[in-house]
């Protein structure tokens, strides 16, 4: 299960909208270990597609790096679809590299850059194996969510 | 001093869970072919027909070397090389 903040919901979304018709991106980040995403980080579209994604080599790195420095993951890595179902295509499935990362995907097919509904979606994707998984929205994170990190399958 | 790799987590099972370990060599192909000799299978998933994957990012000291000579960068003792899976995909 995916535990989210509403903040960091709404600017996944926000930047979603913003960035149709072509794909936007970013990762959100968090101490590693705690499972909790807490550092909103977009990211540069390289590709600037429609169809396809990517971070920007230069950017990639000074993220892991900044991501190394203060001892974060990439906690949820998240692209939106503009004109498909927010699943992982062959190709997200092909090129996901962070098994421990939860993968979300909002698509902006009904909603384009206005404001009508988006479907987010929450995954893991490692081994080449997709699966599904529960979202909690919450307004702020609690001890709880801090002191018991959902368990990573 | 040798040459240190920093090496992602997905192909951390090569490495016995190392994040970082150390090799040498004249340039970057070298590199990575006695990373291999220590690290049985971590050069095919780096390199394909004599070139860094399409969704590979290697790094000589922050510079990615798609833009100073690809496998054939030059390395010296006390370079850093870091390897990063690109962040990619979409609905194509």
């Amino acid at each position: 299960m995916l535990t989210i903040d509403r903040a960091t919901y709404d600017a996944i979304v926000a930047h979603a909208r913003r960035d149709h018709p072509d794909e936007a991106c970013g990762v959100v980040a968090g101490a590693a270990g705690s499972d909790l995403p807490t550092r909103f980080v977009p990211m540069l579209n390289a590709a600037r597609s429609p169809t396809f994604y990517e971070f920007d080599s230069t950017d990639l790195l000074a993220l892991y790096r900044e991501m190394d420095d203060r001892d974060e993951e990439p906690v949820v890595i998240y692209h939106s679809h503009t004109a498909t179902q927010a699943y992982p295509s062959r190709t997200d499935i092909d090129l996901a590299s962070e098994p421990g990362a939860h993968y979300v995907l909002v698509s902006t097919r009904e909603c384009g850059s206005g404001a009508g509904p988006v479907d987010f979606r929450s995954y893991r994707i490692a081994d080449e194996q997709v699966s599904e998984e529960e979202i909690r929205v919450v307004d702020s994170y609690t001890d709880a969510d801090v002191a018991q990190p959902a368990t990573k399958e | 001093m040798p040459i240190e790799v920093r090496v992602p987590t997905i192909l951390r099972t090569y490495t016995g869970g190392s994040k970082a370990v150390e090799t040498t060599g004249a340039n970057v192909a070298e590199a990575i072919d006695n990373l291999e000799d220590a690290h049985t299978g971590i050069k095919e998933r780096l390199v394909q027909d004599d070139q860094v994957r399409r969704f590979i990012n290697v790094y000589v000291n922050d510079e990615d070397i798609r833009f100073s000579g690809g496998l054939r960068t030059e390395l010296s003792d006390g370079d850093v090389v870091v390897i990063l899976p690109a962040v990619a995909g979409g609905s194509a």
